[in-house]
């Protein structure tokens, strides 16, 4: 038999048909879909008279439209409520779990997939958002689709899918002090640049990737899209299978072995063919940051951002447009820069190690004072899980506001926009022109830089307090 | 909607900015739709008014410039990346775009702007910038798309773009991809059961 990637062992067992010179039906094994990019999906099904196939496949969750204060009331914003009355009835018409607001599993999707033992080993997984990519984590096939793939999904549980080249990123040797996988992940694009994984999906291996724990590897995985790639993945190993044993749904005790054994063969085989490889020595990572409006643009907190004479004529317009936007100069350092709101949140750091690292951190510390610092944690289960374990009095003395869980200031769908003009060091996924609300200039890092730049009111280099 | 596709004969609207992503094209805040229609208002909207008001139109945007329009949308490099929203598509077309050139797509919007029957041309590098010299140059420049062909001219240039054959007959007959999967309903559990 020949050599197989991981990759390529997961899509074989999954294609229900190969069309000659064309795309694979895909068998999906979990589809998580949320209020916004649903609806479309169902009234689309609705038209065709169709049901969805198989409801106990699909698990939903309201995270993108949601307040992040007092959600037992009702939701203010009308189109929000909305849409979300619509994900509620669309689940109870065609039988779907829904951990919605008030339930205690609801929070991002990409967050409670993992933590209730959904994601696993071996799936295809996919969800009507880009971040789908967090799951791969699991050693799955997981990715992001549009909604007309969703209401494909939810029809058939197929999707049509061309296989995607194959790319592996090694991450080998020791992090630095004070360098988190959140700058693993941001360090990779700004090698690679925002389109640099287009048309591919990547596996990440060696050992720095190796030794983070499952919640690092969502991390990574994470921000796969931002470099352009379908979805990321990584190998499962002892660290996967001790984080899912005995969670909700993961495989009980008369299953558990066997599963194990069936995951264990997960793994890209010796001499596997990949289309692309790249290696990054992680001892050359510093804590990162971004300068501009695409995830690409990062830099270490020390570091300068690039002169005008070191871009390239063509991609010098997109930049001095970037930098106009974030009020920034070519050429200047950002360390020192003042920030007027600290957001920590989003899929990409919002669980409950990500809040522990910033609380040990923080701990006996106030916030700046001119400083606005939301913590947004990824789900019911963090939040509660934050408030046994007493990091809730450490927000509430350091002066941070402990909200509650949704997607809230990474895409500012609700009401927490960060307001024009203003800088946010933020924990998510994009620093896109107005993501954070219209006019907002937003830089992106790890929960640990972000909760620096909280204590001192502006951008700083962490390893100066460790 | 209108659906199958095939040859598109227009002028263009030029827009040569690089890493364009979704949340540009379709800023978050109007996603809270629950129908598919009518997001073509609210194209790049950020970038066409100021301070979100529709009497104040940024002048030097393209879409506001009343030289150039069309059925074909011409943008630079890593066009339709970030966000896997499908508004993105849904206003692109809603706007009047059929055709939409780069030298360069994101994965996720090209997959649904087939879905949605909006063609998106791949051409190198090269032609994009000669064909974005042409239209600033005059924007009464004449654009003639063939998927049939799979090529693309304009002013005696031409050049030929790929597409999958598979996706080539469903656009060119107007063929969603959900009616293929239905068709397959057996085989789809035949699968299933045979799964271990
Ligand atoms: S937290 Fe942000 S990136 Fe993650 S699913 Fe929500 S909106 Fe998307």
């Amino acid at each position: 038999m020949s050599a197989k990637t991981l990759f390529e062992k997961i899509w074989e067992k999954h294609i229900v048909k190969q069309i000659e010179d064309g795309p694979a039906v895909l068998y999906i094994d979990k589809h998580f879909i949320h209020e916004v990019t649903s609806p479309q999906a169902f009234k689309g099904l609705e038209q065709r008279g169709l049901k969805v196939l198989r409801p106990q496949q699909v698990v939903a969750t309201a995270d993108h439209n949601v307040p992040t204060l007092n959600q037992h009331l009702p939701i203010r914003d009308e189109l929000s409520r909305k849409q979300v009355q619509q994900l509620i009835k669309n689940c109870a018409k065609h039988d779907i779990e829904l951990y919605g607001l008030g339930h205690p599993f609801q929070g991002i999707v990409h967050v409670i997939g993992p933590e209730l033992g959904i994601t696993q080993p071996g799936m295809t997984i996919v969800c009507g958002d880009s971040h789908t990519s967090t799951h791969g984590a699991f050693g799955a096939i997981a990715f992001g689709i549009g909604t007309s793939e969703v209401e494909m999904v939810l029809a058939t549980q197929c999707l049509m899918q061309s296989k995607p080249r194959l790319m592996r990123i090694n991450v080998e040797g020791q992090l630095n002090k004070g360098v988190v996988s959140k700058d693993i992940i941001l360090y990779i694009i700004s090698q690679i640049s925002a389109s640099g994984a287009t048309g591919y999906f990547v596996e990440y291996a060696g050992s720095a990737i190796r030794s983070l724990s499952m919640e690092a590897r969502m991390t990574i995985c994470n921000m796969s899209i931002e470099m352009g790639a379908r979805g990321g993945m990584i190998a499962p190993d002892q660290v996967t299978f001790d984080y899912l044993k005995g969670r909700l749904f993961a495989p009980g005790n008369s299953l558990w072995d066997k599963k194990v054994e069936a995951w264990k063969q997960l793994y890209t085989d010796e001499g596997a063919k990949f289309d692309k490889e790249i290696f990054i020595d992680a001892a050359k990572i510093e804590p990162m940051i971004t300068y501009g409006t695409n995830p690409g643009m990062g830099i270490g907190v020390n570091g300068t951002i690039p002169k005008e004479s070191e871009i390239d004529e063509k991609e010098k317009p997109s930049f001095l447009k970037s930098l106009n936007y974030m009020g920034l100069e070519p050429g200047t350092k950002i360390k020192g820069k003042k920030v007027d709101y600290v957001f920590i949140g989003s899929c990409t750091n919002s669980r409950i190690e990500d809040l522990r690292m910033v609380a040990s951190f923080v701990k006996g510390k106030k916030k700046a004072k001119d400083v606005e610092v939301w913590i947004v944690p990824g789900s019911k289960q963090v939040e509660s899980q934050a408030r046994e374990e007493g990091i809730d009095k450490i927000f509430a003395e350091a002066g941070f506001q402990l909200r509650q869980p949704g997607c809230s200031a990474c895409l500012g769908m609700n009401e927490d926009k960060i307001p024009a003009g203003k800088y946010c060091i933020s924990t998510s996924n994009r620093n896109f022109e107005g993501r954070q609300g219209p006019n907002a200039r937003t830089f992106l890092a790890s929960p640990l830089t972000a909760a620096v730049a909280a204590i001192t009111g502006e951008v700083a280099d962490v390893r100066e307090w460790l | 909607m209108s659906k199958a596709i095939n040859i598109v004969k227009s002028t263009a609207v030029p827009l040569n900015i690089e890493n364009i992503d979704t949340d540009q094209i379709i800023p978050a805040r109007f996603l809270k739709a629950t129908s598919r229609e009518g997001f073509g208002k609210n194209l790049f909207r950020d970038w066409r008014y100021i301070n979100d008001d529709e009497n104040q139109p940024k002048k030097d945007f393209v879409l506001n410039n009343p030289s150039y329009k069309g059925k074909i949308l011409v943008v630079a490099r890593n066009f339709g990346c970030g966000s896997s929203r499908e508004h993105a598509a849904w206003a692109i077309k809603d706007y009047g775009f059929d055709v939409v050139v780069s030298s360069f797509f994101a994965d996720i919007f090209k997959n649904n702007a087939l879905n949605n029957f909006l063609l998106p041309v791949t051409v190198s590098e090269d032609f994009l910038q000669k064909l974005f010299a042409a239209i600033e140059s005059d924007p009464n420049t004449e654009i003639e798309v063939s998927l049939e062909n799979q090529s693309i001219r304009f002013n005696g240039n031409e050049e030929k773009f790929e597409i999958n054959s598979y996706k080539k007959t469903c656009l060119l007959n107007g063929y969603d991809d959900i009616d293929y999967l239905l068709s397959m309903k057996h085989e789809i559990e035949a699968f299933e059961e045979s799964r271990p």
